[in-house]
């Protein structure tokens, strides 16, 4: 498979070529800063029911009282002061591009998304800022049942379906940036499967941020059915201003017994935004969760997909690729709760950090009590690629039942100069020689894609390593 | 010097500041085979690494011209582009970079295809790489001209791959890139008697009035295939002895041992030894 990406990926841009911004006049802004009057605006503007409005206040609330996250990555920088928490770019979410505001419509077309929703997706929704402008799904898909709408409509549509999930499996006092997108969340994906049905291809949201000093708050839920499918993939990206922004999205996942879903993340924000994210999936009976990460733009990245195996012999997986270059760090990692007996995971991370960017793996597996022959594998290997560019490792084991069989190990390396030299004296010129080798690092993992995100991740990787993105 | 002409002249060459070549000269030109055979440790790898540019290998004194021009400056690269090309003795592998993906971006590299898009027409970045149909083809006649099973293009390059398969694999890339000259480190070690057939056969396709070849051995095995006009003995750092294809009888006849008692003891110890030495004795 690998192959055919390399062989795909011919053409190479210079530079990060999401940078771009449209200038536009908005449908609504809300007044810069975080305060309860914004947050009873965002609720307004929605015309919310008023337990949603109650959540909101409560979490902001909980938000203002909990300390500062100082555990992980520097966020002393981030001023929550100086962030617009909403902005609203236009007035309702169409079903057809044409129907899409010209400028927010052409910002799509020239990030390829309709393309991509024509040639191999089952359906597309787009956010542009704080609103989701586009959101649709095949015809064969809606007749049989499944939902795929954005989360504000779905809380609209289907009140009590939304109701009896929301929040559940990642209450606003989780965390303080969770208590920050439960007090100021817009848009985000609503997915639900109903039993037995597979999605087979996937679903795709495409969140963009446009605006300066913009905070994108989306919120994500997915419910899969007794014995579904789902594969989600999320991308994302934003213009290059001077100004941070910041992207802090909650995403909860339901996997039902024997269901399966898979959630594919490229993250390619630009080198200002901060992006902290709080993603969790609840598996029961012999449910699978995969959790594919791929984190290669932002100034900062905290962000640990976990997996709660709740149900007998249920699977979780975490597979990521962090890529910290220049002024970057990426903290990241994965969560693995086993609860039930015959429950089975698995973690592999690859992290690569240049010109003096971090990389850090931050991981907990735990096994409670009574999660008899639970069996886990954890694998995570740095690739170091100068001596200004730093890794560490961060994981945490904590093993609370005897019959278990956790396998974990770790690797640090620099780059091999040995095979750089096998390239090079082979006619291949140093630059790609080392991305080769990069790409051969992580082909583990950019083989779990499907191939037109292998070769988006294959291509962003080769501008990280040109050092040209942001 | 003539055109085409590899020329080693006086080379020196430390590693982690220890003197390991000293003084080697060595002319090749083109349609030549020369063998060139050593005791263990003596330098012949360090050698080859050192005419292919590894940055490890610090020259410290000489030259190395191809077509008059020395080549030193230039990058591992740039050398290949030139025409330069080892068959190692010990291929690395790299775990995930398919064997074919491997060779087109070589071969791109090598026949220099973003260049040539470049000048023909002006669609430059259109592609850096030979065209997939054309390198499939070219690739499939000469893995099966090596006896390498098609499966091999998608395998990581050499992870995993026998010794043997290895030095196959090298023979496979020397067919594909048609290099000016062509060092073979021992390439014949390793292989069982039928590869060493396949092996040999895969160079003497190759050589030619255009090609210059340096044998490295130990055996004179390979040398029955791979025939040279010339075969060199190294010891301690240069080349002590030439002469023709029978010197290399004799050598396996007598071993290095006549060697040494021709030239005395001394040739154990290089000048720079003998300095120091000077001076922990006095
Ligand atoms: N990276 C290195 N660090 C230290 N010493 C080295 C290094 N590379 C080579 N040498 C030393 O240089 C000398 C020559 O080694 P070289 O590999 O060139 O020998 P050779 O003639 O190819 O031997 P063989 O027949 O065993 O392949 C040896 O003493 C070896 O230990
Ligand atoms: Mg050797």
């Amino acid at each position: 498979m690998t192959n055919d990406v390399n062989e795909q990926l011919e053409v190479i841009p210079q530079d990060y070529k999401y940078g771009f911004h449209d200038d536009r006049v908005n449908s609504y802004k809300a007044e810069k800063g975080l305060s309860e009057k914004v947050v009873n605006v965002i609720s307004e503007i929605k015309g919310e029911p008023d337990w949603m409005r109650q959540f909101r206040l409560k979490a902001l609330q909980t938000f203002y009282s909990k300390p500062d996250v100082t555990w992980g990555a520097d966020l002393s920088t981030l001023n929550f002061q100086d962030i617009y928490y909403y902005i609203k770019p236009s007035d309702r979410s169409e079903r057809t591009w044409e129907e899409v505001p010209n400028d927010i419509k052409n910002t799509f077309e020239r990030l390829g998304i309709p393309e991509a929703e024509r040639k191999y997706l089952a359906g597309v929704g787009a956010q542009y800022d704080s609103e989701v402008v586009y959101h649709k799904l095949k015809e064969d898909l809606e007749n049989k049942g499944v939902i795929f709408l954005g989360t504000d409509q779905a809380l609209k549509e289907h009140p009590d379906l939304f109701k009896e999930y929301f929040g559940k499996l990642i209450p606003p006092a989780d965390n303080k940036y969770a208590a920050l997108n439960s007090a100021v969340w817009s848009g985000g994906s609503f997915i639900y499967v109903p039993p037995g049905v597979h999605v087979d291809i996937p679903l795709q949201a495409y969140f963009r941020i446009n605006s300066e000093r913009m905070g994108q708050f989306e919120r994500t839920l997915i419910i899969a059915d007794e014995g579904s499918f789902v594969h989600y993939v999320e991308g994302c990206t934003a213009p290059t201003y001077s100004s941070e922004s910041l992207h802090s999205a909650v995403v909860e996942i339901f996997v039902k017994r024997g269901g399966r879903v898979r959630y594919s993340t490229i993250q390619n924000w630009a080198n200002n935004v901060y992006n902290l994210v709080t993603k969790r999936a609840l598996c029961e009976e012999d449910a699978t969760m995969e959790w594919v990460d791929g984190n290669l733009g932002s100034s900062v990245t905290m962000k640990y997909p976990a997996v709660i195996l709740k149900g007998r012999g249920s699977h979780g997986e975490v597979l990521s690729i962090a890529f910290a270059g220049k002024g970057q760090h990426q903290d990241t990692g994965a969560k693995i709760i086993h609860v039930a007996p015959d429950t089975t995971s698995r973690i592999i991370s690859k992290s690569i950090s240049k010109d003096g960017g971090r990389a850090s793996y931050r991981g907990l597996l735990k096994v409670l009590e009574g999660a008899f022959r639970a069996k886990s594998n954890v694998v995570c290997d740095a690739l170091i690629l100068d001596d200004k560019s730093r890794s560490d490792t961060y994981p945490y084991i904590e093993v609370n039942e005897k019959q278990v069989s956790i396998g974990h190990e770790a690797t640090v390396s620099k780059i091999n100069d040995e095979q750089l030299f096998y390239l090079m004296s082979r006619g291949i010129a140093e630059g790609e020689a080392s991305s080769m080798i990069v790409n051969g690092f992580i082909e583990p993992l950019v083989k779990e894609l499907p191939m037109e995100y292998a070769i988006e991740l294959n291509r962003l990787i080769q501008l990280q390593m040109e050092g040209s993105v942001g | 010097m003539s055109k085409g002409t590899l020329e080693i002249i006086n080379l020196h060459a430390n590693v982690e500041g220890k003197p390991i070549l000293k003084g080697v000269n060595l002319v090749i030109k083109p349609g030549e085979i020369h063998a060139l055979m050593g005791p263990n440790g003596s330098g012949k790898s360090t050698l080859a690494y050192t005419i292919i540019g590894h940055p490890r290998y610090e020259i410290t004194q000489g030259e190395v011209l191809l077509d008059g021009k020395n080549i030193l400056e230039l990058k591992p690269n740039e050398r290949a582009v030139h025409g330069l090309f080892l068959a190692y003795q010990y291929p690395v592998a790299i775990p995930g970079i398919s064997v074919a993906n491997f060779l087109r971006s070589s071969v791109s590299a090598v026949r220099q295809y973003g260049k040539k898009t470049e000048d023909n027409s002006g669609a430059a970045e259109e592609n850096h790489l030979i065209p997939m149909r054309d390198f499939r083809k070219e690739l499939d006649e000469q893995m099966k001209m090596m006896g390498v099973e098609k499966s091999f293009a998608r395998r990581s390059l050499n992870d995993g791959f026998s010794g043997g398969e290895k030095k196959r694999m090298e023979i496979l890339q020397m067919s594909l890139l048609k290099p000016k000259y062509a060092i073979l480190d021992e390439t014949d070690s390793g292989l069982d008697i039928d590869a060493l057939r396949t092996v040999s056969e895969g160079v003497n396709r190759l050589s030619g009035p255009d090609l210059g070849v340096l044998v490295i051995t130990h055996y004179q095995r390979i040398l029955n295939y791979i025939k040279p006009q010339f075969v060199h003995i190294f010891m301690d750092g240069r080349i002590v002895e030439s002469g023709g294809a029978d010197l290399a009888l004799v050598l396996e006849d007598k071993g290095y041992e006549f060697i040494r008692q021709k030239y005395g003891l001394e040739i154990n110890l290089a000048a720079e030894d003998k300095i120091a030495l000077k001076e922990v004795v006095s």
